[in-house]
């Protein structure tokens, strides 16, 4: 019982100990981006000088910049003048019971399976019951701890680690890359860390669910994740409970850096507010995702499912560098109602012997847009590069879309790329044969469209892959009639 | 077990059957037979609930139901099996999980709790031996690059486990070799029960040689002009179907 105590006691003082509450007394800052709203930030999260200039010099670049219009999506003008860029982790509205949350919430976390604790840390029901998860976190910790894996909040590890994240932080995603990446460099307010030693091969799967805090990490998440010389880390990111944020843009950075024959595996559930059936609200989901092979026979694997947020703008790459480095993206991209999504991967062959595969399966329905948009590029140095691309679209309905963007660029006579496309819609005669078997229309589209992903969902980590079915059956529901 | 009552029905405003009688009781097997489009497919789609096809008039009572009330999908919780002429393909789900599903949905509408694995696995093992089929064919994706034979023969391997009261085997002799034909008409034989009625469409009489009918109706343009035993399939190869629909088309045309 007492232990207990000091683990609430512990999770009630996490704004302290992360430094996100300063002696200043609101806890937001005006609206609008400007140098002095990005020292302001910085001061406020205690960062050493190197980190704001950091930011400024970002954020120079970004002034110089212009938003990408070249995505196959529609939205209108975003007035970055309008957004708030700093608000200390917001204290959800406490409810006493959940008897006060949204009851159509609560039925989707039923169907999610998701236990009654986990329900209430979700939609914000008072803290007493979270005591599982924050222990089952701490216990987490001290394990990492002993094997030498970091795995801490990116504010954090400015503070303790300054040395890997000045290293490595931009070195993958530069702060040029791009519009949304530069945005993020100058104002990022938290994200995670993970440092993986020299031939460590991380005993769990790294989420961000069991980093306390996890829910705060706002709008501009930055995620930095290192694995040494022959180390091991497979990393999950997201949740499939539904997530309602009242932030509408977000832009994220995650970079990963696969040294000598490591391997990260990243899985991301994203299941982001998508607005509501007539396109009303939702969230705009700017994401920029890159890894690199450094080392020879390393190997990074993206595999995302896809069913949230209004529009998804997203190409989670790998840059082969090393010889003989492997790069995967596995995804599974649903859209229903007026959802639009952009994604698809690059694939960028420096390295001699590198491979990629790309499995790419694209859902649509309702009067939703769906785009596969990849890059296969094998430099002139890239000798006996193999890529290989499937691309494949569902489309439930006929208002919706489905569009296929294969880029290819090859500068070496050895490589070879492969491209598979196909297009099916769900035909009436496996909806009839289904049916026939006593399978309603509804749980029939659910095992056909699963059935289609299959070959995604069988990449993610066995639990996850279990919530990501159930995902897009609860996604769909209306999207067959 | 099923009574039908002088169904019409139409597709795309064309009436293709004209007032169809039929009573099967429990346990009897019927066959019908009768040249190309003569609306043997068709009825076996109305019967299942296909949505392109109108019922314009009469009545149908399975078990006690009025059938045509129902939903496809209640239909084959009630009991009513489709053996395809075609079977469909679904990549990606596999022939056993699809089998599972639809066991588990039959259970929930009569009020069971799904079978777990244990069961469901003791099950199959038990009725793949009955129909002859190998656990290979059931892992894959359903139907998706079966041969003519494995599609059939999965069929017959669904009724099993469906445990249907009436099953419906619209040609299921069609496009199968001798070999393949005597495995599935076996294991049609052997899930003959005394309460299971079963429902042949069949355009030839070869396999009525190796599942015995106890009634075979004729249907002609949408009517069944003559109803007998088993050896009225006989005549029927002996004859060809002309010795029948000659004389009905005279008739018409006094």
């Amino acid at each position: 019982m007492k232990e207990d105590l000091n683990l609430l006691e512990q999770a009630a003082h996490n704004d302290y100990k992360y430094g996100f509450v300063t002696n200043i007394d609101t806890d937001t800052i005006p609206k609008g981006l400007s140098e002095a709203v990005i020292e302001l930030i910085s001061k406020k999260k205690n960062e050493p000088e190197w980190m704001l200039k950091w930011r400024l010099k970002a954020y120079a670049h970004w002034l110089k910049m212009e938003e990408p219009t070249w995505p196959n999506v529609k939205y209108p003008p975003i007035n970055y003048q309008d957004i708030i860029y700093y608000a200390a982790p917001k204290k959800k509205e406490q409810l006493n019971s959940l008897d006060e949350v949204d009851p159509e919430l609560l039925r989707t976390f039923e169907k999610l399976g998701i236990s009654l604790d986990e329900q209430k840390r979700l939609s914000g029901v008072a803290v007493d019951v979270v005591m599982d998860s924050v222990s089952i976190a701490t216990s987490f910790k001290e394990q990492l701890s002993e094997i030498g894996v970091i795995f801490c909040s990116i504010s954090e590890a400015i503070q303790q680690h300054p040395e890997l994240v000045k290293k490595y932080l931009g070195s993958v995603v530069p702060m040029t890359d791009n519009y949304f990446s530069a945005l993020n460099s100058a104002v990022f307010t938290d994200g995670s860390f993970c440092y993986i030693p020299k031939g460590v091969r991380c005993p769990m799967e790294l989420s961000t669910y069991f980093r306390i805090n996890a829910e705060n990490s706002g709008q501009f998440e930055r995620t930095l994740i290192i694995a040494e010389d022959e180390s091991y880390v497979s990393y999950l990111e997201g949740c499939t409970a539904p997530m309602r944020d009242e932030n509408q843009l977000h832009a994220a950075v995650v970079e990963l850096v696969a040294m000598e024959k490591a391997e990260i595996k990243y899985s991301t559930v994203q299941n982001w507010y998508p607005g509501d059936k007539n396109g009303q609200g939702g969230i705009y989901n700017f994401v920029t995702k890159r890894g690199i092979c450094a080392g020879n026979h390393s190997k990074i694997s993206w595999t995302q499912v896809e069913t949230g947020s209004a529009i998804t703008w997203k190409y989670p790459s790998v840059i082969l560098k090393g010889d003989y480095s492997i790069g995967e993206f596995y995804s599974v991209a649903f859209t229903n109602h007026h959802q639009q999504a952009d994604t698809g991967t690059k694939m960028i062959h420096l390295g001699k012997n590198t491979r990629s595969r790309i499995v790419a399966k694209g859902i649509s329905a309702g009067q939703s847009n769906n785009s596969y948009r990849g890059l296969v590029r094998a430099s002139k140095q890239a000798t006996n590069a193999r890529n290989y691309s499937q691309c494949d679209s569902l489309l439930l309905g006929d208002q919706c879309g489905a569009h296929t963007f294969p880029y290819i660029e090859v500068k070496n006579k050895t490589a070879i790329v492969e491209h598979e496309a196909t297009t099916s819609k769900i035909g009436e005669d496996q909806l009839f044969y289904c049916r026939q078997r006593g399978i309603d229309a509804e749980a029939a589209v659910a095992l056909i469209v699963n059935g289609f992903a299959k070959e995604v969902m069988n990449q993610l980590p066995m639990e996850f892959a279990i919530e990501a079915q159930k995902l897009l059956a609860i996604s769909m529901e209306g999207s067959v009639g | 077990m099923l009574s039908i009552k002088n169904i019409h029905a139409n597709v795309e405003g064309k009436e293709i059957l004209k007032g169809i009688n039929l009573e099967i009781k429990p346990g009897e097997v019927h066959a019908i037979m009768g040249p190309n489009g003569s609306g043997k497919s068709t009825l076996a789609s109305v019967l299942a609930g296909r949505e392109e096809y109108e019922v314009t008039e009469g009545e149908v009572l399975f078990s006690g139901k009025d059938l045509l009330e129902l939903s496809i999908e209640d239909r084959a919780r009630e009991g009513l099996f489709l053996a395809f002429q075609y079977p469909v393909e679904i990549p990606g789900v596999s022939t056993t999980n699809f089998i599972k599903a639809a066991v588990n949905e039959k259970r929930k509408y009569q009020g069971l709790e799904p079978l777990d694995a244990v069961s469901f696995l003791k099950m199959m093992k038990e009725k793949m031996a009955m129909v002859e089929i190998g656990q290979s064919l059931l892992s894959r994706s359903i139907n998706e690059g079966f041969s003519g034979g494995e599609k059939k023969r999965n069929e017959i391997f669904q009724m099993a486990m469906l445990e249907p009261k009436l099953a419906i085997l619209d040609e299921t002799d069609s496009g199968l070799d001798i070999d393949a034909l005597r495995i599935v008409a076996n294991g049609i034989n052997k899930l003959r029960t005394p309460d299971r009625s079963i429902l042949l469409i069949t355009h030839y009489q070869r396999l009525l040689d190796y599942i015995q009918p106890d009634y075979v109706h004729v249907l002609y343009k949408g009517r069944i002009v003559k109803s007998g035993t088993k050896e009225l399939a006989l005549e029927l190869e002996e004859k060809g179907y002309d010795f029948i629909t000659e004389s009905i088309d005279q008739s018409a045309n006094v």
